[in-house]
């Protein structure tokens, strides 16, 4: 039982004191076409372990991007190039040439906009991240399933039809799903990219709580077009505009007390 | 009090100058399209209507078994001393002329390739598509894969598809001749054989405790040359109907997959082959099923017009040897015998059961075949949604 536990828990990476930023990003520049235009301009901010941080702006302010750099998405797009500066995680610039990106993702854990489970039984979803990995001991995948579920708080509502297709699912139910795949290979930072922008008001809900409850063992990054959404979830907020860092706080500064015109703008609702 | 008010109506009905046109631009759209529709009737009907008797029969088991089990040949037709007009297969002439040797026997004619059945040549088209299939998808599937999933967009994998497309359109007459100077003739394709092909070899390599050789004197006109030929035929149809089957997956499942750690391949084996794989079979099929009824490829490289046995009883040795030389074995194929007994034979009314039912059988299998891909690629969409 503590065997099969500790070969989950990312015994390989460092230990982060929780006074230190867990992600570190300076100035850093991204274009998505090798540098003509700059889709992210000269962002500096450092993410701390433990927290909700929210990104929040108007679509096209670069908040989705700077996400994706975060495990290295955008390696996906042929024309991607980090044109300056440099992110940190753990410690470790990720765009290092000896990092691969494949490895970080492991660490850097991601759930998207819309809900993606594969066509596959929920225990098959949950446990793809593991089998990717070369896991094949059954009790080893048995328990980080039900642990991943549990956590994501679907497991009493799927306990009995693990085997089922995850399709069979409702929407809300899918995105936890996804969540629980995303914490089932243990990364110590999960983004989430609009997490609940596919989902209704009360599955939404759901899923605000869970970010809540997951808080205490991940440290996460949130997309978010909604403003009510990042008050209820973030302790930390940065608010981008076309491809900048306008102001970076805790949350109740941003949205009470904001310091930039623009910000302020913003969340009161005037534009975006 | 309002009197009748027509011309309150905002939509009264005005010049029909414009309507009759309309309904002339109708009829002249509707009459291209059941012009179609006549041409593809009359092709089906008429091979139908000339074709079905040489298959079905009024007695138990009904279906013409002899047409089916035995190969083409000779038809030999005859007026007997009492005027009657005969028709039989040559082998049955034989003995007939044993059994009855005072029979008159007036006008005989015989007729090649126009009696018998069609069993060697059905055998050889299904074992040519065989080689085709097996080839064609595992190239074409690895292109595809490479050309959607790992080649970068730029101007050399636009070259490659734009390469593709016109492969697509090239002649098959031309596909034959490429196939018969590259698979048929080039002295560089291996073969395991007892007998060296002295003229066209540039090296045989004798095989120690046998008596055989690995030859590299090129297939000749073989089973493998023409299914291969056949193969680059389907080529390009194969590449784009998988390209869409892989494009078609959401692109939602790559992210997940390698946002987990996936490694590329890991990505597409497990997050896109499978979900892929419907498609890419049904559009496989549809593709080879266009060119399994092609002549042209396979008049140079593969097909002879009369062969007595099937490949693998023709072929020699046992083991590797008896795979190599039925491989390299020629055959006769469906298409090829429906030429040879419409185009290079008289027109004459003993070869008409022959024509029509081979060209029966075939349609009917081209049709199944194109049919049931459809179908099922039909039936994988409805229950694949995400």
């Amino acid at each position: 039982m503590n065997d099969s536990s500790s070969t989950l828990d990312s015994a390989d990476a460092p230990e982060v004191a929780s006074n230190e930023p867990i992600i570190s990003i300076d100035n850093l520049s991204f274009s998505y076409d090798l540098g003509s235009t700059n889709t992210l301009r000269d962002i500096s901010l450092e993410i701390p372990a433990g927290k909700v941080t929210a990104f929040i702006g108007p679509s096209g302010c670069g908040k989705s991007t700077l996400l994706r750099c975060l495990n290295r998405m955008n390696d996906l797009v042929d024309t991607a190039k980090v044109t300056g500066g440099s992110i940190s995680i753990l410690g470790q610039d990720i765009n290092a040439p000896d990092v691969e990106a494949i490895e970080l993702r492991k660490h850097v854990g991601m759930v998207f906009q819309k809900y993606n489970p594969f066509p596959k039984s929920i225990y098959e979803n949950v446990a793809y991240g593991l089998r990717v990995q070369g896991i094949k001991n059954k009790s080893v995948l048995d328990q980080a399933v039900e642990e991943s579920l549990q956590k994501s708080a679907l497991w009493d509502e799927v306990k009995d039809r693990l085997d089922s297709s995850a399709l069979g699912l409702s929407g809300g139910q899918q995105q936890r799903l996804c969540i629980a795949r995303a914490i089932a290979v243990k990364p110590q930072i999960v983004l989430m990219d609009e997490p609940c922008s596919a989902l209704d008001p009360i599955a939404t809900a759901r899923i605000e709580e869970l970010i809540a409850e997951l808080q205490e063992d991940f440290t996460i990054v949130i997309v978010t077009h909604n403003m009510q959404q990042a008050t209820r979830v973030s302790n930390r907020t940065a608010f981008f505009y076309l491809g900048e860092l306008i102001e970076y706080d805790d949350t109740s500064k941003i949205f009470g007390n904001p310091t930039r015109k623009q910000t302020e703008d913003y969340v009161s609702g005037r534009f975006g | 009090m309002p009197e009748e008010t027509p011309s309150t109506n905002p939509f009264q009905a005005t010049s029909s100058k414009r309507k009759v046109k309309d309904r002339i631009g109708t009829v002249i759209f509707a009459c291209f399209t059941y012009f179609v529709l006549a041409c593809a009737l009359f092709i089906f009907g008429k091979i139908t209507y000339d074709g079905a008797p040489v298959l079905f029969t009024s007695e138990a088991p009904f279906i013409n078994t002899k047409f089916f089990t035995e190969s083409p040949q000779t038809l030999v037709e005859f007026t007997n001393g009492a005027g009657e007009l005969i028709r039989m297969d040559q082998t049955d002439f034989t003995v007939f002329k044993e059994e009855n040797p005072d029979v008159t026997i007036n006008d005989e004619h015989t007729f090649s390739y126009s009696g018998g059945g069609i069993a060697g040549p059905l055998v050889g088209t299904a074992l040519l598509v065989l080689v085709c299939m097996v080839v064609s998808l595992f190239i074409g599937v690895a292109a595809a894969i490479y050309l959607s999933e790992y080649a970068k967009k730029g101007k050399l994998v636009s070259a490659i598809r734009l390469a593709i497309m016109n492969l697509a359109g090239v002649p098959s007459i031309v596909y034959g001749l490429f196939g018969f100077a590259f698979f048929c003739l080039a002295p560089w394709f291996p073969v395991f054989t007892y007998e060296v092909n002295a003229e066209t070899t540039i090296g045989a390599f004798k095989i120690p405790l046998t008596d055989g050789y690995l030859s590299f004197q090129g297939w000749g006109n073989s089973l493998l040359a023409g299914g291969l030929t056949l193969a680059v035929m389907a080529l390009p149809v194969i590449i784009a109907a998988c390209e869409e089957s892989l494009k078609a997956v959401p692109g939602g499942f790559r992210e997940a997959s390698l946002a987990l750690g996936a490694t590329r391949w890991q990505c597409i084996r497990t997050a896109v082959l499978p979900y892929a794989a419907p498609g890419i079979l049904t559009a496989s099929v549809l593709g080879v099923t266009r060119v399994a009824g092609e002549t042209a490829p396979i008049m140079f490289t593969a097909a002879v017009a009369d062969k007595a046995k099937m490949p693998w009883q023709d072929a020699q040795g046992s083991g590797v040897f008896w795979f190599s030389d039925m491989l390299t074995q020629s055959v006769q194929a469906l298409p090829y015998h429906i030429y040879t007994v419409s185009a290079r034979l008289p027109a004459h009314e003993a070869i008409n059961d022959m024509r029509y039912g081979s060209v029966f059988v075939f349609l009917i299998l081209v049709v199944g075949f194109a049919m049931t891909s459809v179908v099922l690629r039909a039936r994988y969409r409805n229950k694949l949604k995400w």
